[in-house]
């Protein structure tokens, strides 16, 4: 008993530690000190539980700590910056399906002792334990099967395309009752046979249901995606932390549920659509209208008469998107932007909130290119300065600058904020060919008198671009 | 185990969670969502138990295992690769 109190303490010194690093990841110049910090709080609180008297047998939390470790290690050095969405799905993925083997492991505990003896151990009703058992399963088993099924669509393994069929949100709705009906059973039943067999099948459902969940929403709306599994992967914990009456776990678990909630509501408001629409509408599965008749034809320009608007230019604006992560464009975007810097024009990166995979996606791979983060200006900070920007330069980037979003009431993304890029004095957009952004909207922005296509490659156009500057 | 109190932490957690986040600015969001899913890794301390605490070999003891590698990929892949994403945002040095 004595013992157990030690390991609260330093179970609360960790809980401490978690949230000063969480704090310090809020800032720039602190984020790397809070991620050690937090890390510290993690790796105390592992040391003080592996001197848990309940352990008999270290043999295997060893070897399991130390494949865990190689794996984690090897993951995370040999990740390329722009598949961090993808690592960070997987990662959520195993922590979901961590949650879930826990909750599984005590149930097999609850049938090795017999629902008495164990609920007087836990000094908790077994309807209690039952409850958070099957929360921290259910959690667990959608966050890891929804975040496999975001990798497949982020890495394209799978399509990146929104599924839709008829019936789909019935379906899902059938399985999810059928998740609450077991789950009910589940707690109902003191027979720890059929409790069993409900468990499992729970299990399936719950992967399932994962997988069905994510099935509808696209690409582009992965941010929110990635945001709410985190959120789950973070309640998972804490539901699991209920099932063993683990502080630590409740604490941590939820914090980062916390966050990933607010990350979730960020990215929603970034497209100024709820998280219903995100998660039910199969949002660009259908391909729109063409819009109202604007039959104007996008004007290419070609890469030697963009050098000479960049070259004059004395105020230059990149705004990247995914197709600069595609095109690994980021070391030649920053080799350009230092060019023009030298040939005396001010340079800006505008970030929109959800360019990208992930919530500042193309902040990393800025980052990854050593662009300076104080060059890199928020969406609602550049917008303003617009106007006298010569060149708005696009790479890759589609519906977050859309004009459309503003003045195209019938537009779907009608009320998106957007990066205004048509209002800068010249826009270049660089861009594969003549398809359409995720929405599978016509961009407006194209079209307009300002605006120049430069087709082809980002990476090759760009490195043109440099040659010539150099030249 | 009072389990009101449970709750008391989990609804007090999830309030200073919400204070912690809301101010963050949009371009450390990545390295936050890495740093949080690291902290998500803490079930490794429940899996630390289940593996420990049951007998070599039963069900119980494998699926503590296999809970304790993934949770252990969870905690090390994303602290450092949250350590190597912070290591790249720098300030202009001119």
């Amino acid at each position: 008993m004595e013992f157990d109190n030690v390991i609260n303490l330093v179970y609360v010194i960790a809980a401490t530690l978690f949230v000063f690093g969480i704090k310090m990841l809020g800032s720039a110049e602190t984020a790397r000190r809070g991620n050690l910090i937090s890390g510290a709080g993690m790796l105390i609180a592992i040391v003080i539980t592996l001197l848990d008297q309940g352990i008999l047998d270290f043999k295997w939390i060893i070897a399991g700590l130390v494949v865990g470790t190689l794996i984690g290690g090897i993951a995370a050095r040999l990740v390329k910056m722009t598949s961090m969405p993808e690592l960070v799905a997987l990662f959520n993925g195993f922590g979901g399906l961590a949650s879930l083997l826990v909750a599984w492991a005590e149930f097999e505990k609850i049938k090795d002792f017999g629902w008495g003896a164990y609920s007087a151990e836990m000094g908790a009703p077994g309807y209690f334990s039952s409850i958070v058992i099957y929360l921290a399963m259910l959690i667990g088993g959608i966050t890891f099967t929804g975040s496999l099924y975001a990798y497949g669509k982020l890495s394209g393994r799978v399509s990146g395309q929104a599924k839709v069929f008829a019936g789909q949100k019935a379906l899902n709705a059938l399985v999810f009752i059928a998740i609450l009906a077991i789950g009910v059973l589940f707690t109902w039943t003191g027979d720890l046979a059929l409790g069993d067999t409900l468990f499992l099948v729970g299990i399936a459902l719950a992967l399932l249901f994962g997988v069905m969940a994510v099935m509808p929403i696209g690409g582009g709306d992965m941010p929110v995606v990635i945001s709410l599994l985190n959120s789950f992967s973070g309640l998972a914990a804490s539901a699991a932390g209920f099932v063993i009456g683990n502080n630590v776990l409740i604490v941590a678990g939820c914090l980062v549920g916390a966050s990933g909630l607010i990350l979730t509501a960020i990215m929603c408001k970034a497209m100024n659509r709820t998280l219903g629409n995100v998660l039910f509408s199969g949002f660009g599965a259908t391909s729109q209208s063409e819009g109202d008749g604007d039959d104007r034809e996008p004007k290419a320009i070609s890469v030697q008469d963009a050098y000479y608007v960049l070259e004059a230019a004395s105020s230059v604006v990149f705004i990247p998107g995914y197709g600069m992560a595609v095109a690994q464009a980021q070391h030649v975007v920053k080799e350009l932007g230092e060019l023009l810097e030298e040939n005396g024009a001010d340079v800006n990166f505008a970030i929109h909130p959800v360019a990208g995979r992930m919530p500042g996606h193309m902040n990393v791979l800025l980052a990854e290119a050593d662009v300076p983060y104080d060059q890199l200006v928020e969406m609602d900070n550049i917008n303003p300065i617009m106007p006298t920007v010569d060149v708005a330069v696009v790479i890759g980037a589609n519906d977050v600058v859309n004009p459309a979003a503003t003045d195209d009431e019938t537009s779907p993304i009608y009320g998106m904020p957007i990066i205004e890029a048509h209002k800068a004095k010249t826009v270049f957009i660089l861009k594969r060919g003549q398809g359409k952004g995720f929405s599978g909207l016509v961009n407006k922005l194209f079209v307009l008198d300002n605006s120049r296509m430069i087709y082809g490659d980002a990476k090759a156009t760009i490195s043109e671009l440099v040659n010539e500057l150099k030249g | 185990m009072d389990l009101v109190l449970l709750f008391f932490i989990f609804v007090l957690a999830a309030f200073l969670g919400l204070e912690l986040i809301a101010k963050v600015p949009s371009q450390l969001h990545t390295p936050l969502m890495s740093g949080s899913n690291a902290i998500s890794g803490i079930t490794i301390v429940g899996a630390i138990v289940a593996t420990g605490a049951n007998l070599n070999g039963t069900v119980g003891m494998i699926l503590g295992f296999l809970a304790l590698v993934l949770a252990t990929i969870n905690v090390v892949g994303g602290y450092l690769v949250t350590d190597r994403m912070l290591q790249m945002f720098k300030k202009k040095d001119k």
